[in-house]
């Protein structure tokens, strides 16, 4: 189970919060086109390494945070305001 | 009165002065207060207890704690009857009542041990290669032969309520420290004493581990519990299993409660524990392991350093004759202390040539095989000699025994600290791995490790603590002077898995695993540990391959030519242990587990005799009847088309939506616009996902400028409120909007009817009600009843409505005023039911029309997306696939017999071609204005087919039905009435 800081309400259970997906996809403008909405709603990477993900503290402040966790050892290197830039290290290889 | 004849000391943990009658499989027997039932069955020279799980062949107890294979029974009870119960962690208690498992009709002659004599044709992986074909056979013969066959306890259905009631408690600790071995007790005395909260698990009920073993030790152990006592944040948690490792320091537990504190906690058996921790110390000890020789199974036939634990514990010797077949010094412990008790051992048989402990034994007069292995056990229900030959095979002796006492070294248990990531190492010199887990999480010691040997742990632990406490910002004092016994010197282990010989070794002593079925998964290309363990089900017993794990991996490291290293080490899982259901749900169960959501209006309803119905986790009145069937629906609806009707709406979502970019916000989130919404008005919209499905449908108000609510339907009220709070914080943070769940605040009702406005003019001031003054989707603050609230003129009845919106305090007062106010318009409250009736007419849509596959355009919206601008699901909504033609689209379904009834779910045909589905009807009802039933379904290119007649078929009910597709709009098309 993740335990994840919350910038509002301190070090939280994973139940407290609502997974919402991928934060290293950006929407697309309006005038982008089907491909680039395609790639943003359905396109998927599955990253072995540090990885953005958008967490809704719904049981808490109810901010969404963007949290920089490893996909394998589960650690959280930084938890995001939305807005904030998240610069991930490059993945790693598969074993 | 002696408590079983082989009770032949005073045990540690057992009371002499308070005797316990239990009864096993029928028959009276007596032992002490402190036993577990193993050691009760031992002490009155009971040796068998089981039968296996595939051969049915006779098995005793191995063991002495939770890695028990073998000895697993059922416990019978008032509340019932629990499978697979360990009967050498089972605390003893007056009157309990345990049976044998996997045996019928008796323990003593079991039907099904004839599978042993034929197991030649049972090798593993035999369930794969024999009921393969034919293909009919599965499903009717061979299924139900091998349910019947299969499994060892039976789960009994345990009628009515769960008797035993149960709990999660949560921890926080500054460090975890699993297992009160020395090495934990020295590891929780150094951390306590620096001032961090510590929590000490073990699942022992008594603190100590191996110092419990030792006499040596005892000082020392009393000592530290002692000092662990005085330390205010030291918590101690005997007969507490630590299940699995989580992660993020949470850990699970599972605690046992004693007798007497089940009684006190209202019959409480089990706690769930879930722990959080800054660090853990895993101090969870090794395990000792069997060797793999034929007849490596006979009852009486058990691990050495257990015949130590039920002689120092409970004072029970395991045997009179006992011949010992061990490969390391400190299985040795058992023969000596058993020779102190008075039982001599037979004799030694080491297939090492010499060793430290070896000439002890010699100069106690026990015969020692050096250089020797145990080949064959005589005997079937109890063991009665063995065959030692030495290592080529040559026999050298047979020795009169009555049990065999095997260790094959120790294996640190790793199970914990692997699932939160520590690699294992192999160690030649204790022949086992040991894990290695990053500081930053916690530390390994002592035998879980591979620091064999209580005084090496005990500083180990204590180093560990040291380490940790700095960590965590503490310092620590000098050295504990406590004096410690010194650890016997002893000569390394050599590594024996395995003796090859005529006849069973098994492995795994639970799922029958021999260590030729894993030769035999080898060769049949099964050379991969994980995949050899779900071939022959190695390790995949309650007790996880704690005795045999490594042994099977050994010998498959063998068959293959490569070292143990390569083969790896079995993955454990969460949880370590069995854990019964009801202890993982905790009080999370009924209400606890789904609580109910009662209208502010719930009593009101009841004392009505509404028929209630769960809606989410809300409940609302369905119908205004205890009776069943359409008649009371029928005229609750009824009475909103021709008079006035009442209902209560006050579980749809409300969102208040705020700021200066509110209408700009509601016009992304919406597919048509509100920015262009005068203030005072209302209107209906629909939300889409992003991939361009339809979302959400409700209709928004905007009170003032700035000031939108938005309802939701009921079953989407949370996720839309996320949904919203998702994209303003993702997409649109700029935007300067607050949204507030207003849900709960407001109650809400519609009165619907010709006679409605009457009723609700009445009622309200500060507004004009005439159709000018508040027409159709107006929108206002009004005081209702005396009551501030808010007035909508919206309709999802499809007649003359209004919606009134008040405090939900003010639910009751407000709403027994619109019935006074009716009273003379006969007005009626009306449930779930005539609201569908009504909407269905009207061709409204609900959850079954809105199922996540619609699109706008297929439910008749396509033409309020909006041309210009950016909103939620735009791109996507116009994929070819989104707006092909012959899409399933919303239309009305009739009868064209008024007697036939229309079902939900009913597929639709063409007369001509009745093999392929063209759409099926989503919802239905019998009409209270048109004869007959009407209905709603999703019929591809549906609108194209207005006019057409298809078939109804719903083959479940055997019926065949001609429909008429018409309008979903059975009932005013142009909408005159809601504008009347």
């Amino acid at each position: 189970m993740l335990r994840i800081p919350c910038p509002c309400c301190g070090e939280r259970d994973e139940i407290e919060f609502r997974y919402r997906g991928d934060a290293t996809k950006a929407r697309p403008s309006i005038d982008a086109g089907a491909d680039a909405f395609v790639a943003y709603v359905f396109e998927r990477d599955n990253p072995l390494g540090w990885h953005a993900e958008w967490w809704l503290h719904v049981a808490g402040c109810r901010r969404l945070l963007k949290v920089i966790r490893h996909t394998m050892s589960h650690d959280i290197r930084a938890v995001l305001a939305p807005t904030d830039e998240a610069t991930l290290p490059p993945s790693e290889s598969r074993r | 009165m002696r408590s079983g004849p082989s009770r032949i000391d005073r045990g540690l943990l057992t009371d002499a002065g308070r005797p316990v009658g239990f009864c096993f499989d029928g028959e009276p027997l007596r032992a002490l207060a402190g036993d577990t039932l193993a050691s009760a069955l031992l002490a009155n020279g009971r040796r068998l207890v089981g039968r296996s799980f595939k051969y049915h062949r006779p098995r005793g107890i191995v063991t002495a704690g939770a890695g028990e294979p073998c000895a697993l029974v059922d416990v019978i009870s008032t509340a019932g009857r629990e499978p697979n119960v360990l009967a050498t962690t089972l605390a003893l208690h007056e009157g309990l009542v345990a049976e044998s498992q996997n045996r019928w009709p008796s323990l003593a002659f079991d039907a099904l041990a004839f599978n042993d004599f034929v197991s030649r044709f049972l090798p593993a992986g035999f369930y794969y290669k024999t009921f393969m074909s034919p293909g009919w056979a599965w499903e009717r013969l061979y299924e139900p032969l091998i349910r019947r066959a299969a499994g060892l306890g039976r789960l009994e259905a345990i009628v009515g309520e769960h008797a035993a009631p149960a709990e999660t408690v949560h921890d926080h600790a500054d460090v975890l420290v699993v297992g009160a071995g020395v090495a934990g007790l020295a590891a929780a005395e150094r951390l306590g004493a620096a001032g961090l909260r510590v929590l000490l698990a073990d699942q022992d009920v008594a603190l100590g581990g191996g110092t419990l073993l030792d006499a040596r030790w005892s000082e020392w152990r009393e000592a530290t519990l002692a000092a662990l006592a005085s330390l205010p944040s030291v918590r101690r948690l005997p007969a507490t299993t630590v299940l699995g490792a989580y992660g993020h320091g949470v850990f699970g537990a599972l605690e046992t409660l004693a007798p007497p504190e089940s009684t006190q906690f209202g019959g409480l058996l089990e706690r769930q524990r879930v722990i959080r921790a800054r660090r853990v110390i895993f101090a969870t000890g090794a395990a000792e392991r069997l060797i793999a020789f034929p007849g490596n199974d006979v009852p009486g036939v058990m691990l050495a350093g257990a015949a130590l634990a039920y002689l120092r514990r409970y004072g029970v010797a395991v045997g009179q004759r006992p011949v010992f077949f061990v490969n390391n010094d400190e299985a040795y412990e058992a023969l000596f202390a058993l020779a102190a008790a008075g039982v001599r051992g037979a004799a030694v048989v080491d297939p090492r040539s010499q060793s430290l402990a070896m000439d002890r034994a010699r100069a106690l007069g026990i015969d020692v095989y050096p250089g020797s292995v145990i080949a064959d056990v005589a005997g079937r229900r109890a063991v009665r000699a063995v065959t030692v030959t030495d290592l080529s095979g040559r026999r050298h002796a047979r020795i009169e025994a009555d049990c065999v006492l095997m260790s094959g070294g120790h294996t640190p248990l790793t199970a914990l600290a692997t699932q939160i990531g520590a690699s294992l190492q192999w160690q030649e010199a204790i022949a086992a791995f040991t894990p290695d887990l990053a500081p930053a999480l916690g530390r390994v010691v002592g035998a879980a490790r591979g620091q064999f040997g209580c005084s090496a742990a005990c500083r180990d632990g204590d180093a560990a603590a040291r380490a940790v406490a700095a960590q965590l910002g503490r310092s620590t004092e000098s050295a504990n002077t406590r004096e410690l016994p010194a650890d016997a010197p002893a000569t390394p282990l050599a590594a024996m898995w395995e003796v090859r010989a005529a006849g069973k070794a098994f492995v795994d002593l639970q799922n029958d695993v021999t260590a030729s079925d894993i030769r035999l998964a080898c060769r049949e290309g099964y050379e991969n540990l994980e995949h050899m363990k779900r071939y022959t089900t190695h390790g995949m017993a309650t007790d996880q391959g704690r005795t045999g794990g490594l042994t099977g991996a050994a010998v498959l490291a063998e068959a293959r030519g490569v070292p143990i290293a390569t083969v790896g080490s079995l993955k454990p899982r969460p949880f370590a242990q069995p854990i019964p259901f009801g202890a993982l749900a905790g009080g999370e169960v009924r209400e606890h587990f789904k609580p109910k959501r009662r209208l502010p209006l719930h009593d009101w309803h009841e004392s009505a005799g509404a028929t209630f119905v769960a809606a989410g986790l809300w409940l609302r009145p369905l119908v205004f009847s205890r009776a069943s069937g359409w008649s009371p629906v029928l005229e609750e609806a009824r009475a909103a088309r021709t008079a006035v009707g009442i209902t209560d709406v006050s579980t749809l979502g409300k969102i208040d939506v705020q700021g200066p970019d509110a209408a700009r916000f509601l016009d992304f989130i919406y597919a048509n616009t509100f920015s262009t919404l005068a203030v005072g008005r209302a209107r209906y919209g629909i939300m889409l996902r992003e991939d361009g499905m339809m979302f959400d449908d409700g209709t928004t108000a905007r009170l003032a400028p700035e000031h939108f609510l938005v309802t939701t339907t009921t079953v989407n009220a949370a996720v839309a409120l996320e949904h919203m709070e998702f994209y303003l914080q993702s997409v649109c943070p700029g935007l300067d909007v607050v949204l507030t769940d207003v849900g709960d605040q407001w109650a809400q009702f519609a009165v619907a009817g010709p006679r409605s406005r009457e009723v609700v003019t009445h009622l309200v001031s500060g507004v004009d009600l005439s159709n000018a003054g508040f027409p159709f989707m107006a929108a206002d603050a009004a005081t209702i009843a005396g009551v501030s609230g808010r007035l909508f003129r919206i309709s999802f009845s499809g007649e003359l409505a209004y919606e009134i919106a008040v405090p939900a305090l003010h639910a009751g007062a407000v709403w027994t005023a619109l019935l006074e106010s009716g009273r003379a318009f006969g007005i009626r409250p009306y449930g779930l039911d005539a609201l569908n009736t009504l909407r269905i007419e009207k061709g409204h849509v609900t959850g079954a029309e809105l199922n996540g596959n619609t699109t706008a355009d297929d439910l008749g919206f396509g033409r309020m997306l909006k041309k210009q601008g950016d909103f939620i699901g735009r791109t996507l909504a116009q994929r070819p696939g989104l707006v092909a033609p012959d899409r399933l689209q919303l239309v009305g379904v009739r009868a064209v017999d008024p007697a036939k009834r229309l079902r939900n779910g009913t597929q639709l045909v063409a007369p001509d071609d009745r093999t392929r589905s063209l759409g099926y009807i989503t919802s239905s009802t019998p009409s209270v204005e048109l004869p007959g039933w009407v209905g709603l379904a999703l019929v591809a290119g549906g609108r194209a087919r207005i006019g057409q007649r298809l078939l109804g078929l719903s083959p479940v009910h055997g019926e065949s039905t001609d429909i008429a597709i018409v309008s979903p709009h059975h009932l005013d098309p142009d909408n005159s009435r809601v504008r009347a």
